[in-house]
């Protein structure tokens, strides 16, 4: 064996060495999951509807939609998540819409009732009718990250600059945090 | 009995509590409906691609193994090749190259700084095994199997030579961009290897419009200058650069001598055929051994300029970070506070967050920012030294033969090398 070869050698297992340190030391740390894979949600008790998501995503039109808590709506006829303020007449008439892009479906149901539904072809996540129905209804519209249509980024560009931190990352097993099932966070009492 | 009433009382609390926070989101109450509606229920479809991460491991194993048999065993460019193909259109096209080893750089450091942060072991496999392969068959995960290097190679058409030193210099690019990286990870600001990924556009074939800009100049610049964005700026492909330097074994032009018939560095595209040096090349050995010390001496001299001046730019790289922008943008512009239509602004005031604590918290992220730019720039010092250092060492070379450091193993020197 000349100088080369054992210097190369040598080198090698060094460098394997300490790969096999930064693994173990993760490892020990515990900070690695098995089950694998991450997604990117928002939690809605703390999004704030800035209207980033619909400008923020990697995609043309955002991953981020709309979800309807069905069980949380009040079937109102004055949705304060479909009207815009001051609506002279509650029809469904585009200047009265508060969807910028017409996603949001009003359908009668019976008297007084009527029940609201998303395209999410036309949604664009931009969150105004979820600011109007959290403002002045029940909070059942929020907006939820749409898995089929996440990329699921490394980074999610929307968390980056998200200003209420309210995207993080959550285990695959609990992709979702759909009002209704999933409570907010209540800090115990001491 | 006090010890059963607290916790009793506690627990009412507790319930008094969950309930008016429920009663306050139920401003109006669920209607009792007298026809037969069927109340839909929301829909969460699943994530794209569940359960495909390990077959994209065992996949990333495969095609590196296939590279490695292909360049080094069976000296055969047409395997390399469809693997390349296979790997653009499988990791690039179908999986949207997410995540990439390139990337997961970011994902394990993230994984020693934040201690919150659970690194899946998907993203672990996918930084080991590439550098575990390097050490043992060069760089066969930048021959065929990375997406990047493989939508760069498929578009090789007229390469130029670009000048040794400048290729020396273009060389430091990916160490800065490492050294950036990781900072900036560290820090927990952003990933910016994973937002400046010029290709990941393409493979989509969605995103934003600088990400589709950057990917087709790369591509256009690819056609002439081979590979740009693996060799001037990848940073794990300067993670693979050292690494395979030590490599068990590697592709070699020639399957048993060299004829010196220089085929082969016509072949390469990526002028990593190192020549070998002729007689009067070879330095004196007395005048060498002083420039040797000089050079060596000069490495820590390097190292201590580059982290000063890396510690004067923390305040300019620590702007990136949301908090550290935040907070100077409120102590400048105080004004800023009735502007209606700033977000972050107006965000961090509703949040009821008193402005001394976002400056504590950001002036310790600056802090970071000043001892991670110490290191990044002693380690950028390093390196120009180190580089510095590599010129002197000499190393003789009687043939034309691969550089262990910069050589892809796309075997396409093999087919031009007549050695039977």
């Amino acid at each position: 064996m000349n100088r080369k070869n054992f210097l190369t050698n040598t080198g090698r297992w060094v460098l394997l060495g300490g790969l096999m340190y930064l693994t173990g030391s993760i490892f020990f740390k515990r900070k690695v999951s098995a089950s694998g894979k991450y997604v990117w949600q928002i939690d809605p008790f703390k999004c704030t509807q800035c209207g980033r998501c619909a400008t923020s995503c990697v995609r043309d039109l955002s991953a981020v939609k709309c979800v309807h808590a069905y069980s949380l709506c009040g079937y109102c006829d004055l949705c304060g998540g479909y009207f815009k303020p001051n609506t002279l007449s509650l029809n469904t008439g585009a200047e009265n819409q508060l969807c910028p892009t017409g996603a949001l479906k009003r359908k009668y149901i019976e008297e007084p009732f009527f029940e609201y539904t998303i395209d999410e072809e036309l949604c664009n996540g931009c969150g105004k009718c979820v600011k109007g129905c959290t403002s002045f209804g029940n909070g059942s519209l929020h907006l939820q990250i749409r898995h089929n249509l996440c990329q699921n980024c490394n980074e999610c560009s929307i968390a980056r600059l998200c200003p209420s931190d309210a995207i993080t990352r959550v285990p695959v097993e609990t992709a979702y945090k759909i009002k209704g099932d999933f409570k907010p966070a209540i800090a115990k009492p001491q | 009995m006090i010890r059963i009433i607290k916790p009793l009382i506690l627990f009412l609390m507790f319930l008094a509590l969950f309930e008016s926070l429920q009663a306050q989101q139920q401003r109006f109450p669920k209607p009792e409906f007298k026809t037969e509606y069927q109340q839909p229920t929301p829909t969460a479809p699943e994530p794209r691609g569940l359960g495909m991460e390990f077959v994209d491991v065992g996949l990333l194993v495969l095609v590196m193994s296939l590279t490695a048999w292909f360049a080094i065993k069976k000296r055969s460019r047409n395997g390399i090749l469809i693997l390349t193909v296979f790997s653009a259109i499988y990791f690039g096209f179908h999986r949207n190259g997410c995540i990439c080893s390139v990337g997961s750089i970011q994902n394990v450091v993230l994984a020693f700084a934040d201690p919150t942060y659970t690194l899946s072991l998907y993203a672990l496999l996918f930084f080991l095994l590439p550098l575990l392969f390097s050490l043992f068959f060069g760089r066969v995960f930048c021959g065929a199997a990375c997406p990047l290097g493989a939508i760069q190679d498929l578009l090789i058409f007229k390469p130029i030579t670009i000048a040794p030193w400048l290729r020396k210099a273009l060389g430091v690019i990916p160490y800065l961009y490492l050294g950036l990286a990781v900072l900036y990870a560290a820090t927990g600001t952003e990933f910016i290897i994973c937002r400046y990924d010029p290709f990941i556009g393409i493979y989509r074939m969605n995103g934003p419009h600088l990400m589709i800009f950057l990917g087709i100049a790369f591509l256009l610049m690819g056609l002439f200058i081979a590979r740009p964005y693996c060799r001037f700026l990848c940073p794990y492909g300067a993670l693979l650069n050292i690494t395979s330097r030590f490599s068990w074994k590697h592709l070699s032009v020639y399957p048993t001598r060299c004829i010196e018939c220089k085929l082969c560095t016509t072949a390469c595209p990526f002028e990593a055929i190192d020549f070998p040096d002729s007689e009067n090349e070879r330095p004196d050995p007395r005048k060498g051994s002083r420039r040797f010390i000089l050079f060596f001496l000069l490495i820590p001299v390097m190292m201590l300029i580059g982290g000063w001046i890396g510690s004067k730019s923390h305040v300019f790289l620590s702007k990136a970070n949301q908090t550290v922008y935040l907070a100077e943008l409120l102590i400048s512009h105080p004004e800023l506070q009735n502007d209606p239509k700033n977000i972050d602004v107006q965000q961090f005031l509703a949040s009821g967050k008193s402005l001394e604590t976002l400056s504590k918290e950001a002036r310790e992220i600056r802090d970071k920012f000043y001892t991670g730019s110490w290191i990044l720039g002693a380690f950028l010092g390093l390196v120009i030294g180190f580089m510095a250092f590599n010129q002197l060492i000499y190393r003789r070379k009687n043939d034309y033969q691969a550089n262990r450091g910069t050589c892809y193993s796309c075997a396409r020197c093999l087919d031009y090398c007549p050695v039977e």
